[in-house]
């Protein structure tokens, strides 16, 4: 962590913020807080430089064309593979997921590369979007709490060898590959399918955020309450589908 | 007055007589106003319906993502000169179904003044031929089933290309711009937009948009904010002769004084000075419950829906200041969207220092949403445990679709 606050960068809130996005900076954000930390937001516009010494970068989903521009512009940059290579934490959704692995299908129907920061690639689904509420097992080596959220998406996701599934469904689509896989990560790059926004849904994966890029193992306890209320109810629900 | 002086066709009368009987028989049933489903039988007898209802008439279009049926009601009330002459579906029944029946409402009307749902601008702007359409604003809402909100802006501006329509657009919306700016005959409103959040990238390069005070414009490609002739300056109306004309509605809230601003560019377009215009706007109070003040337990609750961030932020601004209190209710119903993540493009920390009770399906939603704001509140199983648990006075209460139709049923609206 550098200087005495977090950095904590909203990657292209001008073209990647669509459900709800900003919800996993201002959860990051409260809970950093609530520890004692000062936090400091950085908001990124795609007309601005990708700053390089974040600690947590989070990039959040889009529609089509935003996408196409965003991973463009990324790629142009190139500020977030830096901030990687310095250790930074990544933690990014449905489009910027996308985004952060080797190719995805953009808006005129072409493969277009991005940052391969994940070792996945995305292709479009052919059937129906994946719309509704999902459930799902978080991968047994993060030792995280059901993963619990809001998907809306036609995209589908192949893993390759170095990106394990940030978790299994239970209910709901995830990668869309029809093997149960939900999302992927490495050690500091994280990607999901999940709205809702996640994060509210799943403070503890926020949580897992901050000790990463704290590099602790434990951080104090906050009051959950309203978050577990959340979760139950929104647990049940995934479980009953319409 | 031209009037309905020429017939239906014979297979048009039967079409409109069969849809009033199916509306008396939805209505008889107790299944709402019965406007959509005589619309669908009209239209399923006689496809051409629309078209040919509105031959007889002056057809204003307005469309939008926020203030279509307030708007709509402000154009109709400008435009009336006597009780029979503006047809409308003032209960906000905005698709060609009910558009339909409410075309098929009055036999003496010269005007129909019409609310469209986004998705259907273009299609009803070709089957009706209308002399004006009024371009509100565009937004995020209902990403879970609606199309994307660019998408929308492009379908709008193919729809409108070659229209000989006149569009009054607003000038400070960037995607309305782009929609409007395919049509040969555009008047440009400066009616505001609180809400920004869909327009940093430009409709036309996907550059970024820069915002100096007022102004926008595309840094690539030169796409910017058009000069308007009319503007809303304060509580005023400004016209194209640069007079200033008081605004003085019933309705709370800047987004009103846009749409009353709005409307009478369109009633200027008809021959209705803006004087005359406004002046007819005070008549309009609550529109279909909006705005109402019900008195309930001994307080009295002002009814506010709010749908997406963008009405959410607009409606922040017209609420009294702290300490009145603020019930906030949401559902996620089919009509509401399923997908509640829209909570967190508003900004709640705006409501600090009221007190702040959240009911609604969605409730626990809303509570993690103020919590991670930092703003105090209490949660609620139902409206009248919301209203007793605040002090006797005005109750500021801000819900979504079907959480307001809840909320009006529970008062007693």
């Amino acid at each position: 962590m550098s200087d005495s606050s977090l950095r904590v960068v909203w990657v292209y809130p001008d073209l990647l913020s669509t459900y709800g996005d900003q919800g996993n900076v201002l959860v990051v954000g409260r809970r950093a807080h609530q520890r004692g930390l000062n936090v400091d937001r950085i908001d990124v516009r795609s007309d601005q430089p990708v700053p390089t010494s974040g600690d947590i970068y989070l990039i959040g989903g889009g529609e089509d064309r935003p996408q196409r521009l965003a991973a463009e512009r990324l790629v142009r940059d190139g500020g977030l593979q830096r901030a990687v290579d310095n250790g930074a934490i990544v933690f990014s959704v449905c489009a910027g997921y996308q985004i952060l692995g080797h190719e995805f299908v953009n808006d005129q129907g072409e493969r277009q590369p991005g940052l391969g920061l994940l070792d996945v690639t995305s292709v479009r689904g052919t059937g129906v979007r994946c719309v509704g509420d999902v459930l799902a097992d978080m991968d047994e080596h993060l030792r995280l709490p059901q993963l619990t959220g809001f998907e809306n998406h036609q995209g589908i996701t192949h893993l390759g060898p170095t990106a394990r599934p940030l978790a299994r469904v239970r209910f709901g689509n995830g990668n869309g590959t029809g093997d149960g896989t939900e999302g992927a990560w490495n050690d500091t790059v994280f990607g999901t399918y999940m709205h809702g926004p996640v994060l509210a849904r799943n403070p503890l994966i926020a949580d897992l955020l901050l000790k990463l890029a704290l590099d602790v193992n434990a951080l104090p306890p906050v009051d959950d309450r309203w978050y577990e209320a959340l979760r139950a109810e929104r647990i049940a629900a995934a479980t009953q589908p319409a | 007055m031209s009037g309905n002086s020429e017939p239906l066709s014979p297979r048009a009368k039967l079409a409109v007589s069969a849809g009033r009987a199916a509306a008396a028989v939805s209505r008889a049933a107790g299944r709402g106003s019965g406007s959509v489903i005589g619309g669908r039988v009209a239209l399923k007898l006689d496809p051409d319906l629309l078209a040919r209802l509105a031959g007889h008439l002056d057809v204003v279009l307005v469309s939008a993502t926020n203030g279509k049926t307030t708007t709509t009601r402000l154009i109709a009330e400008a435009l009336r000169s006597e009780p029979d002459d503006v047809v409308s579906n003032a209960l906000g029944a905005n698709m060609p179904a009910g558009i339909t029946s409410a075309l098929a409402g009055g036999s003496r009307a010269r005007y129909g003044v019409i609310e469209v749902d986004e998705k259907y601008l273009s299609t009803v702007a070709r089957d009706v031929t209308p002399k004006a359409i009024a371009l509100l604003n565009l937004s995020r809402d209902q990403l879970d089933r609606a199309a994307e909100t660019r998408m929308l802006a492009e379908r709008w501006r193919e729809g409108l290309a070659g229209t000989k329509a006149l569009i009054v657009a607003n000038a400070d919306d960037p995607l309305v711009v782009w929609a409007a700016s395919s049509s040969a005959n555009v008047v440009w409103v400066a009616a505001g937009q609180e809400w920004k959040d869909d327009a940093w990238s430009c409709p036309s390069c996907g550059g970024v948009l820069q915002r100096p005070g007022d102004e926008w414009a595309c840094g690539e490609c030169g796409f910017r904010r058009p000069t308007p002739s009319w503007a809303l300056s304060g509580d005023h109306v400004l016209d194209p002769h640069g007079s200033a004309w008081p605004i003085r509605l019933q309705l709370p809230g800047r987004a009103n004084r846009a749409n009353a601003t709005t409307s009478a560019a369109v009633a200027a377009a008809f021959g209705v000075p803006p004087q005359t215009a406004l002046e007819r706007m005070f008549a309009v109070t609550a529109v279909a419950g909006r705005y109402d003040v019900v008195s309930y337990q001994g307080r009295e609750v002002r009814l506010l829906l709010a749908k997406n961030p963008a009405g959410w932020l607009e409606t922040f601004s017209l609420i009294d200041p702290p300490p009145a209190p603020v019930i906030l209710s949401v559902n996620a119903r089919g009509a509401d969207g399923t997908d509640t993540s829209w909570l967190w493009d508003v900004d709640y920390g705006r409501l600090a220092g009221h007190p702040i009770c959240v009911i609604g399906d969605r409730r626990l939603d809303l509570a993690v949403r103020l919590e991670v704001a930092g703003v105090d509140f209490q949660v609620c199983q139902t409206a009248e445990e919301a209203v007793r648990r605040c002090p006797p006075g005005r109750i500021e209460a801000i819900a979504n679709y079907t959480a307001f139709q809840d909320l009006r049923r529970a008062v007693g609206n």
